[in-house]
């Protein structure tokens, strides 16, 4: 449960090694935090993010998570709960970007990013918000990106996963109404981080602490949507609207 | 935060979203009315529908999680103050746990008669003030409402109702006592009530000036009035620190009314005189509005003076006139932070109230008072000590960890937290605090080993597993 500052005591992290999941379990270490679950393909990734975070008072443990085993993620989550109680707040952070022009060259590849893009994330929401619904409360964050809000054509397989992802998170939060548990979902922009190292950053670029800050500060003033940084809402607003014509012609990377 | 009626009929299908009086973290709930007739078989439905347990809610004044329960099922049992049976000879009365004592007032005021405790606001339930073990102004001489509690009705989670007193299941009685409502549904009680010639309280003020002054005369004087508590002004700083208005008194005599009240002497009105609607946007309270109030209320305060007659809403329960007053506080809702800190350690007090007043955390009512014995309930807050009561916007930047720091001031000064108020705290700080725990504990798993009676309260502090 968590306190009346939003301090939650539990937090579970689906995607461990993920840098802007981990500042935002950085950002959500206080006095109050109890437990946290590092869940990711080979908890041997997580070792130092454990070491880091376990100080304080914090047990912090790495589990394995296969985002494509949708058929285990009820199980999975049925077993963290026994492990560690109530879910206070929960990322879905895992995700991969990929080359649009490998996804060209191979089709598969597109299907297997896009099965952990989307499906994975559906099946382990599905299963986190039913034990949201169970326990009254909690709060899952999703971090779409703004790459799902107008899809480009650089990175169109990446981005139409993260449109399918931020409807997804928006419905399932909607779903969730009076049930006492929230859904939140994050639109960074370009984020400086080991997921796009060597890539030649956007306009509003953020950092992963940047992002956590704003998913943190969403969380604590109950929000549902957040941009990060929060201009990129209003970028997006016009983006979203421009003529396809004029939007093919922008140099958008 | 929406609390809706509950449902004449229990009703397992909707939830209903439940916070304290703070309006911080909320949970959502199955809440189901019930009676002394229905709760055991709500209850028995409740072990049925999930693993999440049942609890009973009074009038959810509690600040924090205490009366929420999130995912299980909540039970409002209701009450019937009229219904109450008063022992003229023994001075005692067998009243329903789920009145609330705004109704029991009226019926046994002018009846000469008034509660052994009263807290702050008269908006609980007899059930409530149990399971809390609330003190009032009176703590140094007359102890907590435990004290005066002769005999509990207690329904168990096999569904059978215990008989308890200080004498018959001591270990289950004084688990009760303060035990957050985690060892049973209180059903019914017999408590002691208090013989009062009217229906008025005779007052005295004084003003101090700074924190020094303010110890010295209530350690010195309170143990001459049935009454006493401090006001402090938490946004005087400096030589000023610690200012305070200290207001003391007792019920007034018949002889101590003026002729046109003596006409009436136990006449008793409590109503609001205004109200704050349902939607408070931005919060009302800020450090700005704060400093002016206090500043008028200090100044607005007599240096001194003596026997002012005053009636028992305006005497013991000021804020209640105000319907809904948490609702100032806009959509963040705030925190009270409750503290006891033992007799000998004021140096730590002294500490605790620089830190708030240098913070600029504005708090609107900060209450200091000294406590007496404490009783034999395990997890009951009071003690021989002073207690510092603050209500601060929850929104306050940097509160969280002023508090936290705070928390640790108090524990190594052997005090603890008041768990009816907090809504914030660790379970640490709890194990450390209330050094009992596992004694309570055990009670507890003895007469409830599935863990039937569970709160958010419960699990977020390690009260139960």
């Amino acid at each position: 449960m968590q306190n009346s500052f939003g301090e939650p005591q539990t937090v579970l992290l689906l995607g461990g090694t993920s840098d802007i999941g981990l500042a935002i379990v950085r950002r959500l270490v206080t006095p109050t935090l109890q437990r946290v679950v590092l869940a990711c393909r080979n908890p041997a990734d997580a070792a130092a993010a454990v070491a880091d975070l376990a100080v304080g008072g914090v047990t912090v443990t790495a589990v394995g998570f296969d985002a494509v085993d949708s058929a285990g993620h009820s199980a999975f989550v049925d077993d963290i709960v026994e492990q560690v109680g109530d879910l206070d707040v929960v990322v879905i952070a895992f995700g991969v970007l990929g080359e649009q022009a490998d996804f060209d060259d191979d089709p598969g590849a597109a299907a297997r990013a896009v099965t952990v893009n989307y499906t994975g994330a559906v099946s382990i929401g599905l299963a986190v918000a039913k034990q949201l619904r169970k326990q009254g409360h909690g709060h899952l964050v999703v971090l779409s990106s703004v790459a799902g809000e107008r899809v480009r054509a650089s990175n169109f397989v990446y981005g139409s996963s993260k449109a399918g992802l931020d409807g997804f998170a928006q419905g399932l939060g909607d779903s969730l109404e009076g049930s006492g548990a929230s859904v939140l979902v994050v639109r960074p922009g370009f984020v400086h981080s080991s997921m796009t190292e060597g890539m030649k950053a956007t306009p509003f670029a953020s950092t992963p602490e940047g992002v956590a800050e704003v998913t943190v500060k969403a969380l604590r003033s109950g929000r549902r949507t957040a941009w990060a940084p929060g201009i990129l809402r209003y970028v997006f607003m016009i983006l979203r609207h421009l003529p396809g014509p004029v939007f093919r012609r922008l140099p958008l990377g | 935060m929406t609390e809706t009626a509950p449902d004449t009929a229990p009703d397992l299908s909707r939830m209903t979203t439940l916070s304290g009086w703070g309006r911080t973290a909320p949970s959502a709930a199955y809440l189901v009315a019930v009676d002394v007739d229905t709760v055991a078989d709500t209850v028995s439905m409740a072990q049925k529908a999930s693993d999440r347990g049942a609890l009973a809610r009074g009038l959810g004044r509690s600040y924090g999680d205490a009366a929420q329960n999130g995912g299980g099922v909540v039970m409002r049992l209701d009450g019937v103050a009229d219904a109450v049976v008063i022992d003229d000879v023994a001075h005692t009365m067998r009243v329903g746990a789920g009145v609330s004592v705004d109704d029991l007032l009226r019926v046994i005021v002018p009846r000469g008669y008034f509660m052994p405790v009263t807290a702050g606001t008269r908006f609980i339930t007899i059930g409530g003030a149990i399971a809390s073990d609330i003190h009032g102004k009176n703590h140094h001489g007359e102890g907590s409402f435990g004290n005066h509690v002769i005999e509990i009705s207690l329904l168990l989670a096999d569904g059978s109702v215990a008989v308890i007193s200080p004498t018959v299941r001591p270990d289950l009685f004084w688990a009760t006592i303060g035990g957050m409502g985690l060892t049973g549904v209180i059903l019914e009680c017999v408590i002691r009530v208090l013989p009062i010639e009217t229906s008025r309280c005779i007052v005295d003020t004084m003003r101090a000036d700074d924190l020094d002054h303010i110890l010295a005369e209530m350690e010195e004087g309170d143990d001459r009035y049935r009454y006493a508590v401090a006001w402090i002004d938490l946004m005087a700083k400096g030589r000023h620190l610690g200012r305070s208005i200290l207001s003391r008194g007792d019920h007034a005599r018949l002889d101590q009314l003026s002729d046109s009240a003596r006409r009436a002497p136990r006449e008793y009105h409590a109503g609001l005189i205004a109200s704050v609607p349902p939607i408070v946007p931005v919060s009302a309270m800020n450090r700005a509005s704060i400093r002016v109030f206090n500043e008028l209320w200090f100044r607005k305060a007599p240096k001194l003076r003596n026997n002012e007659i005053q009636s028992i809403p305006e005497y013991f329960h000021p804020l209640d006139m105000i319907g809904a007053w948490n609702r100032m506080y806009g959509p963040h809702g705030f925190v009270q932070y409750q503290i006891l800190v033992p007799y000998g350690e004021e140096r730590a007090l002294r500490v605790v109230i620089e830190r708030l007043a240098s913070s600029g955390a504005a708090s609107f009512v900060t209450v200091l008072k000294r406590f007496g014995a404490a009783n034999p309930a395990p997890l009951s807050f009071p003690a021989p000590g002073w207690t510092l009561t603050l209500d601060i916007p929850a929104g306050t930047r940097g509160l969280s960890s002023m508090l936290h720091e705070l928390d640790h001031v108090v524990l190594d000064a052997g005090g603890r937290h008041y768990m009816a108020k907090d809504s914030h705290t660790t379970p640490a700080a709890i194990r450390r605090g209330y050094p009992r725990l596992a004694e309570w504990q055990a009670v507890r798993n003895s007469v409830d080993p599935d863990g039937v009676w569970q709160s958010d309260l419960g699990r977020r502090l390690g009260l139960i597993d």
